[in-house]
């Protein structure tokens, strides 16, 4: 037995805990299931870390309050479930546009409309376009453990400030309900940068501060977009994160990300115990910007790919993207908040290795 | 080894606290481990679950409906959860509060008066570490040390002790296994 730094966590509070540890000082939520223990657990830890913690009166207050503090230049979170994201669009689109650093977490539900409390990855489309009104993109990482909760939320802080950018954690109910252990030692505490741009009280230079998201005149807003897009531009370059998993010399290449790609990783391991078919699977970490470029360069290695989601087809449309007509997709969704299991994994990728170009389940834009 | 489980009973029998002792403990024999509950209104009074899975490997999907193991705690559990059960695996009743019996004979059952044991301790709240206490005998998962380390670890300080009381427990449910219940 050994004294390891491995605490057994809730996903929900994982990403809280990484949020702290990264600097994190200011947290505004509201309550939904099921990403509550989140707000539980900041209500708590983060006025004991000296930060300040509030629950908000409703989940568009507690953006603007993130919008405010990030503005001030603390590192700012709020988290909150599908219906919750939809109502902070507003604020995240004001925030973009200000260019400030903040984490905003999704832990999905089914939707849409209130939908139901079950796990699902239906906000891909909102968290990897923008989710608001105007033309910007959100940085967008996808957790598929407890582990990951704390580091890629620890992470997102970082791209946060180093672009100053709203970053997203999309999650979904299982990834945000469950425990596993997280090794505390990957995710040291540390203090948030100094931000020479911040605003208020306490900051030393003398020169005015000012954000703002209102440009009247369109030369003015042209400028700023062109900031903008050069910024997006950067982002896309350097941050593309993924994993890859028996993908060396597999026939059939699985694309999925979050609670889908752990189903398909205990899939993989049955059909190559059973001898039945060599298949791998690229987990996509980063949703925007969509690890392309990998995708682009080892698609042809495979006889077809087959894209797993919880909904009717929205990553499918980024590996369409990334690889054109190189390799046939092929997506197989689950629907209502139902989870896959790997039988019904394993049942697609046997199908597809035996007839690859099958139009029944490939997936093509044009209808 | 990988072992995929599922605990089942009432809200209100522990069911959430055992899985996560498990897993705790599992985690402090240094293997993978995940615990997920069913979540939102059914954790309150209606029928509860979680999924415990203890691997070598890093875990894939960290629920199971093809379960090596089930613990069932109520009788709609019992309906619900022994069907799935993998061939050669292992299913462990309450028998205090469920009657029927399984006619699957590719499992290992054990029927465990939990709330027998219970009552001879001194308190009903013991039932479910004895149905654990056999789970973890029959399918040799972790020592009761790691257990022990698990409850403390768990359970808030004002209630370590009775943490001695939870251990017999645990050993007296480990013991009617053990004499094939």
């Amino acid at each position: 037995m050994s004294e390891s730094q491995r605490e057994l966590m809730k996903g929900n509070h994982a990403m809280c805990l990484g949020a702290i540890r990264s600097g994190a000082r200011a947290y505004y939520g509201y309550p939904i299931t099921p990403q509550n223990e989140a707000t539980e657990y900041m209500s708590f830890h983060m006025p004991k870390a000296g930060g300040s913690f509030i629950q908000a009166e409703s989940e568009i207050a507690a953006i603007n309050m993130v919008f405010g503090a990030a503005a001030a230049g603390v590192r700012a979170m709020t988290s909150s479930s599908s219906p919750g994201i939809s109502l902070k669009q507003e604020g995240i689109s004001y925030i973009a546009m200000a260019e400030l650093p903040c984490v905003i977490a999704n832990v999905v539900r089914c939707g849409p409309g209130l939908g139901n409390i079950a796990p699902h990855q239906g906000d891909y489309f909102q968290a990897t376009r923008g989710g608001g009104h105007g033309d910007y993109r959100t940085i967008t990482l996808a957790p598929a453990s407890v582990q990951e909760m704390a580091q890629l939320t620890y992470k997102a802080f970082d791209l946060a400030d180093e672009y100053r950018n709203p970053s997203l954690i999309l999650s979904d109910g299982v990834i945000g309900q469950m425990m596993e252990p997280v090794d505390l030692a990957t995710i040291p505490a540390k203090d948030a940068p100094k931000k020479d741009w911040a605003v208020g009280l306490g900051q030393d230079k003398r020169e005015r501060n000012v954000h703002t998201t209102i440009y009247l005149e369109p030369e003015d807003m042209a400028q700023m977009h062109l900031k903008l897009i050069d910024k997006y531009d950067r982002i896309r370059r350097e941050v593309q994160y993924y994993e890859e998993f028996r993908t060396e010399d597999a026939d059939i290449l699985i694309v999925s990300y979050g609670n889908s790609s752990r189903v398909a990783r205990t899939a993989i391991r049955h059909l190559r115990e059973e001898g039945k078919v060599k298949a791998g699977m690229l987990r996509t970490i980063s949703l925007w910007p969509y690890p392309y470029r990998i995708l682009n360069e080892i698609a042809s290695n495979y006889k077809a790919i087959l894209v797993l989601e919880m909904n009717w087809g929205q990553m499918v449309e980024d590996v369409r993207l990334a690889i054109g007509d190189k390799t046939p997709i092929h997506f197989a969704g689950k629907h209502g908040g139902l989870l896959f299991t790997p039988a019904e994994i394993e049942e697609f990728v046997c199908a597809i290795d035996k007839d690859p170009n099958n139009p029944k389940t490939a997936w093509t834009p044009i209808r | 080894m990988l072992v995929e489980m599922i605990f089942a009973g009432f809200g209100g029998q522990g069911i959430m606290t055992l899985g996560m002792t498990l897993a705790y403990a599992g985690m402090i024999e240094d293997k993978n481990v995940a615990w997920i509950p069913s979540y939102g209104p059914e954790m309150r009074g209606g029928t509860a679950n979680c999924n415990v899975i203890i691997s070598d490997d890093v875990i894939g999907s960290p629920t199971t409906d093809t379960p090596g193991a089930v613990m069932v705690m109520n009788l709609p559990s019992f309906h619900k959860f022994e069907p799935k059960i993998k061939p050669g695996g292992t299913l462990i009743v309450n028998s205090s509060l469920i009657s029927d019996v399984s006619k699957r004979d590719d499992i290992k059952s054990f029927y465990l008066d939990t709330a027998g044991v219970a009552k001879e301790l001194g308190n009903l709240v013991f039932a479910g570490m004895v149905a654990l206490g056999g789970l973890n005998e029959a399918m040799n998962l972790v020592k009761t040390e790691s257990l022990e380390m698990a409850l403390k670890k768990l359970l808030p300080e004002h209630r370590h002790k009775l943490i001695p009381l939870n251990v017999e427990a645990l050993g007296r449910g480990a013991a009617l296994v053990k004499n094939g219940s």
